[in-house]
This record gives structure tokens, sequence and C-alpha cells, in this order.
């Protein structure tokens, strides 16, 4: 394990925040308070962290609808991001997106996008003008079993290995696309990486509940990719503990199977118990992360509830750059 | 006569028409839902509450869970409309038009016309749209006009159970591409049904009300908020023509024409952004088509040019509402 001791506490944190993020956010969706549709991350932060924990601020990632995570990853403002699902006028995108428009292009997160298959091929496009820089940044499109069916995704892979744009698809397979099984909507379900190496790239795949095969797996993939070889797509396995949306009732799960996946494939269960019996970390250090982080939440939502509503004489501001 | 929501007449209307035309097959995104789960086929039953039953009554060959994949799901209803079947695609949300437009736009709107009027596409394309659940910009936009003006479809919008049931049956017994709107805040609106067989035709706008002061003309969920100004209005002495076009493809212009002629003022609602739409189109068929009956200029009721937000208060100030369009007409009757 190459990881230093900061380096353990912080991709903890933040797999951390992801998830009291999101445990919070469903709650306070059954106050009624948060308009619209949330689509929870949590269960697949080892994903998010350990993909994002590699990248700078120059690299870029595109999000899908359930982007909360790879928000927080890339570096998102926290406080920021619970105020524009709160739909305030101090959130992220002014309240005018919500929580499937999030972006901040300031950290590299080209946003949220609520059109499954819409992000792959601006990937793609990032990963071309990054290769124009030539400063060996990346570009990341996070897909998941669902967007792996879209054509877009299709297009996108074959442009960026005839571009020899240094994207990479992260395909984080989480077994349902809406409410439906992968066993049923994707004719590779065991294999969505074959889907990459059919277009001619390398693809890997890794554990996607476990940080630290994710993490391990894409510095390899992450030192191919910036050692100028094209692009390359690795699928996490991973699981979604939530529905596809908040109030979705879920009758598509087996019975029992969420308690299942909280006890056998939590990603932050499992780094606490890997860091333990390597005796990295103690149990109170991040105990004391998970207070902090808790702090963290309650402020912002506190915040969030108390900052002030979007003037509604601003509706149809920020369509252009320049009005002439 | 029976008393349901526009929900409940959309799933019965399929379970007839379905039962009566074993050509009929329904495709789409968990139309049936829970396929490949350990809950099993028809775990959600259509994320809507449009197709619950179908699966287990029609079988997997008629009704098709589709991945995620909307240029698919159009395509597909396109060449088995070609192929001789009557295929009733669904999208999730009239949105993800903007995914599948090809395949409506250049594919099905043509075939009639580039093959020279010798095929025929008898497909029915449900989209799910509209404002009003604060689902922002990407999943609340009300397409309508930019198909209406695609020579080829026809553009249907029901704004009551009985419509519902009627303009669905009729569509799914044309031979035309029908683009077939079910807004996603009006599926509980509650009204009488017509027992049986029953078929509205397209363009035969439908008079709500008649008041003869001023011409409201609206579809969807705006003939619903249309009314609610109008009863204000005739507390006031205001009395409206509403009309509900039902169709904006064919558009009965007639009974446009017909009712500025008699009241001379006209307000459009429309739940749309205001350029190139459907407010601007009959805006136009006035003013060329009527423009003597004219006492006052026309009052267009739209969203602003801009996306549709978020935030509660910025979508409110967004869509068109009942007090504004009260306020339109007490405007367009002062001039």
């Amino acid at each position: 394990m190459q990881l230093s001791r900061d380096e353990l506490l912080g991709a903890y944190r933040r797999m951390a925040t992801i998830r009291q993020f999101e445990e919070r956010l469903h709650d306070e969706i059954k106050t009624g308070e948060i308009a619209g549709f949330t689509h929870l991350y949590a269960g697949q932060e080892a994903v998010a962290v350990g993909v994002c924990d590699h990248l700078s601020l120059d690299d870029m990632i595109v999000s899908t609808h359930r982007g909360h995570g790879h928000c927080i990853a890339k570096g998102c403002d926290v406080k920021g991001m619970m105020q524009e699902i709160f739909g305030k006028a101090g959130g992220l995108c002014k309240g005018r997106g919500g929580s499937m428009h999030i972006a901040d292009l300031s950290v590299g997160m080209l946003g949220a996008n609520g059109i499954v298959g819409g992000g792959a091929p601006q990937a793609v496009g990032a990963a071309l003008a990054a290769k124009l820089d030539g400063k060996g940044r990346v570009a990341i499109a996070f897909s998941g079993d669902g967007a792996c069916n879209q054509g877009t995704t299709f297009e996108a892979m074959n442009m960026a290995v005839v571009t020899k744009a240094p994207a990479i698809f992260v395909f984080e397979n989480n077994h349902y696309s809406e409410h439906t099984g992968d066993a049923y909507a994707v004719g590779t379900s065991k294999d969505i990486a074959s889907r990459a190496e059919a277009f001619g790239m390398r693809a890997w795949r890794a554990n996607g509940c476990d940080y630290f095969d994710t993490y391990e797996t894409m510095r390899e993939l992450l030192d191919y990719v910036r050692a100028g070889n094209g692009p390359a797509a690795i699928e996490l396995d991973t699981e979604r503990f939530y529905g596809h949306f908040e109030g979705d009732p879920q009758r598509y799960r087996g019975k029992g199977e969420v308690d299942r996946l909280r006890g056998e494939r939590d990603c932050l269960k499992a780094f606490r118990a890997r860091v333990g019996e390597a005796k990295l970390l103690d149990a109170a250090e991040l105990d004391a992360i998970d207070a902090e982080v808790a702090a963290l939440i309650d402020a912002s939502v506190t915040e969030a509830r108390a900052a002030p509503a979007p003037d509604p004489a601003t509706v149809a501001e920020d369509v252009y750059v320049d009005y002439y | 006569m029976a008393i349901m929501t526009i929900r409940d007449a959309i799933l019965q209307t399929l379970h007839a028409e379905m039962e009566r035309d074993p050509n009929i097959m329904l495709l789409g995104e968990d139309v049936v839902g829970g396929n490949g789960t350990a809950g099993g086929p028809e775990a959600i039953g259509g994320i809507w509450g449009t197709s619950g039953g179908l699966y287990a009554k029609f079988g997997p060959d008629r009704v098709i869970d589709t991945p995620i994949s909307e240029s698919a799901i159009v395509g597909a209803a396109a060449g088995a409309a070609l192929a001789g079947k009557r295929p009733v695609a669904e999208l999730m949300f009239a949105d993800f038009v903007g995914v599948s437009l090809d395949q409506i736009w250049n594919q099905i709107a043509k075939f009639r016309y580039m093959f020279g009027g010798k095929t025929k596409c008898p497909a029915v394309i449900r989209l799910i749209y509209g404002a009003g659940m604060n689902t922002a910009a990407q999943h609340s936009q009300s397409v309508y006009a930019m198909l209406t003006a695609m020579p080829g479809l026809k553009v249907v919008l029901p704004a009551t159970p009985a419509d519902a049931k009627g303009l669905l049956t009729e569509a799914l017994r044309g031979d035309d591409p029908v683009m077939f709107f079910e807004h996603k805040a009006m599926y509980g609106v509650k009204g009488e049904v017509p027992e049986g067989d029953h078929r509205q035709r397209f363009g035969e706008a439908r008079m709500v009300r008649e008041g003869g002061d001023v011409t409201i003309v609206a579809c969807g969920r705006m003939v619903n908020f249309s009314e609610k100004a109008a009863d204000k209005l005739a507390a006031d002495g205001i009395g409206c023509d509403l009309i509900d076009l039902r169709t904006t493809s064919p558009l009965d212009e007639e009974a446009i024409l017909d009712s500025v002629e008699a009241t001379g003022r006209l307000v459009v609602v429309d739940e749309s952004p205001p350029r190139c739409s459907l407010a601007a189109d009959i805006c136009a068929l006035v003013a060329t088509k009527g423009f003597t009956s004219l006492k006052a200029p026309p009052e267009l009721i739209t969203g602003p040019h801009s996306p549709i937000p978020f935030a509660r208060e910025l979508e409110r100030a967004w869509v068109p509402s009942p007090q504004k369009i009260e306020a339109a007409v007490r405007r367009v009757l002062a001039r």
C-alpha cells in the first residue's frame, strides 16, 4: 500500500462526506422541502473518490444524474451543493440547476447531466482540448450500466479511440438502469468493459466497493493514458444503496437486498476494516473525521435552509453571455 | 360514463386497444419495470402508472422493456410500423426527444412523403412532458411546438380523461405517426370518460366554455389554468371563449377564427418559450386570416426565452399561471 496517512485520511473524509451528504438528503427529502428529482450516490463512494483522488483540479470530469458523489470527490463546495439542491440563490448554479445539474468548472467538474448518456461525448471533447493543450490533463466520463446502452456512449468510445483522446470511460455498474436489472438491459452484463475493448481501447476491471482496488487500478490506468496511449476504460462493480430516485418504492429489490448490500458491500466499512487490520489508522481518528463531516453537513443544511430563494425576476438571466 | 383519472384513461385504453388489435406493441424504458431484478417483471408497471398489467396480459413480445436507448426505442418503433405493426413507444420524459430526434424528424415524419405515398408509419410516440414538478431544465420541457413544425407528424395533447381515451384510440386506429403528449402534472386529473368505443377525431378543438368577450386558446395543462382564470373573470362579468386545441397538428383553424370573429380579442396560452412557439403560430394565423376581426393586439402568455429553472420560485416565475392569464385577459380588454 503506497498511500500516506494523510492520503488515507483524506480519502476516508471524502467518502464519508459523500455518504453523510446523501444520507442527510434522504432524510431531508422526506420533509418535502427539497423539490424535484434527487438521485443518491450512497454505496458508490469508492468509485468517485478512488477515481478522483488521482486527479488535479485541471483534470476534468463529466458526471451523471447521480452526480453528488462525483462533485464532492472532485472538490465542489459542499455548502454550495446543498444550497443548490435546496434551490437557493447561493447554490453552485444559483438554484437554476438543482440536484441533477450541478457543475463547477473551476474544479474541473463539467456538469452533472439529466440525460442518460449525455456526458460521454463531452468527455471526448474535453480530452481533445486537453490533448491540444499538451499539459497531460485527462477527461473522465462517468457512466452507469444504463448509459452504457446509449448510442452516444458508443460513438464517444469510438471517437476517442480514433482521435487518441486522453479520455477515460468509467463505467459504474450498480446493476440497475433505473428500475431494470443489468442482467436484462445490458447484453454484456457480466462484462461492460468488453464493450470498450471492442472499440479498440484498453480496459480494466475493479471492485467499485473497494477504495483500494479502485484506486490502485486507476493508478495503472492513468499512467497508461497520461503516457499518451489514448483512451481507456474501467468497469467498477458497485452498489446503489437507495432507489433510482428518492421516493422510488424499490419493489424490484429482493427481500433484504439492501441490508445485505450494506452489510457486505459497504466501501466505508471495508475501508475501516482494511486500515485497521494494517494498523495504518485507528478507529478514533476515523470517528473524529465522521464527527467533523457530520458538523459540516449539519451546517450546510442549516445554512441552505436559511439561505434566500432566488429572485423570480432573474428567471430569464444567464441564457447568454452577451445580449445584443 | 365512468369517472377516472387521465392516467387510468390511458391505461384502460391501452388494455382495450391491445386486446382489440394484436398488432399493437408497447416499448420503452421501464414500461414493464423490474426485468432482470429480484422483484421480477412488473415490479414497477411503468413509472407513470400507465402500463400496469399489460405485460402479464400480452407478454414480452408485445410489451417490451428497453434499455435506456432512446434512439433505438423510437427507431425500433419506426421499423416495426413499416413492418406492419402498430408500435407505441414511450419516452419517459419528452425532453429525451433530443436523444431520439433523428428517428422522429428525419425518419418517421418523412417516410410517407419521401417514399411517394407508398408507405405508412403508424407509430405512436408517447411523450411525458411539462413543468410544475421542479424537474429542471432537462425533464420539464413541452416540445410540442418543435414537433408541430415537422410536416408528417400529428401532434396530440389531451387535457381531459375523456380526450385521453378518445385521442389515444384515434391515434391507435389511424395510419399516421402520432406524437401523443401526456402532461406529467395532469395524470391525476379526474373526469367523465365515455364507456365503450370512443374516438375523438384530430383537428376538432373543444369549446370548453363560451363567454363572448375574449378568446383564450390553449392546450394541455394550460387549458386547466385558463379555466381557473376564466372562473375568476366570470365573477367580474367577463366572459371567455376557451378553446382547447386537443391537437396542434392538425390545427382547428376554424374554431379559433370563428371565436375571434365574435370576440375580437385573443389570448394564447402556451407552456413554451415564446420564439417560434405555438402561441406565435396561432397569433400568425389570426393576424393573417382574422386581422379585421381583431379589436386589440393579441396577448401571448408563454414562458420567457430561457430554459426551465429548478428552484420553486424560479419555476413558478417561468410557467404561465392562472393569474398571468387573468391579467392578460384584462389587458386585452382594456385596449
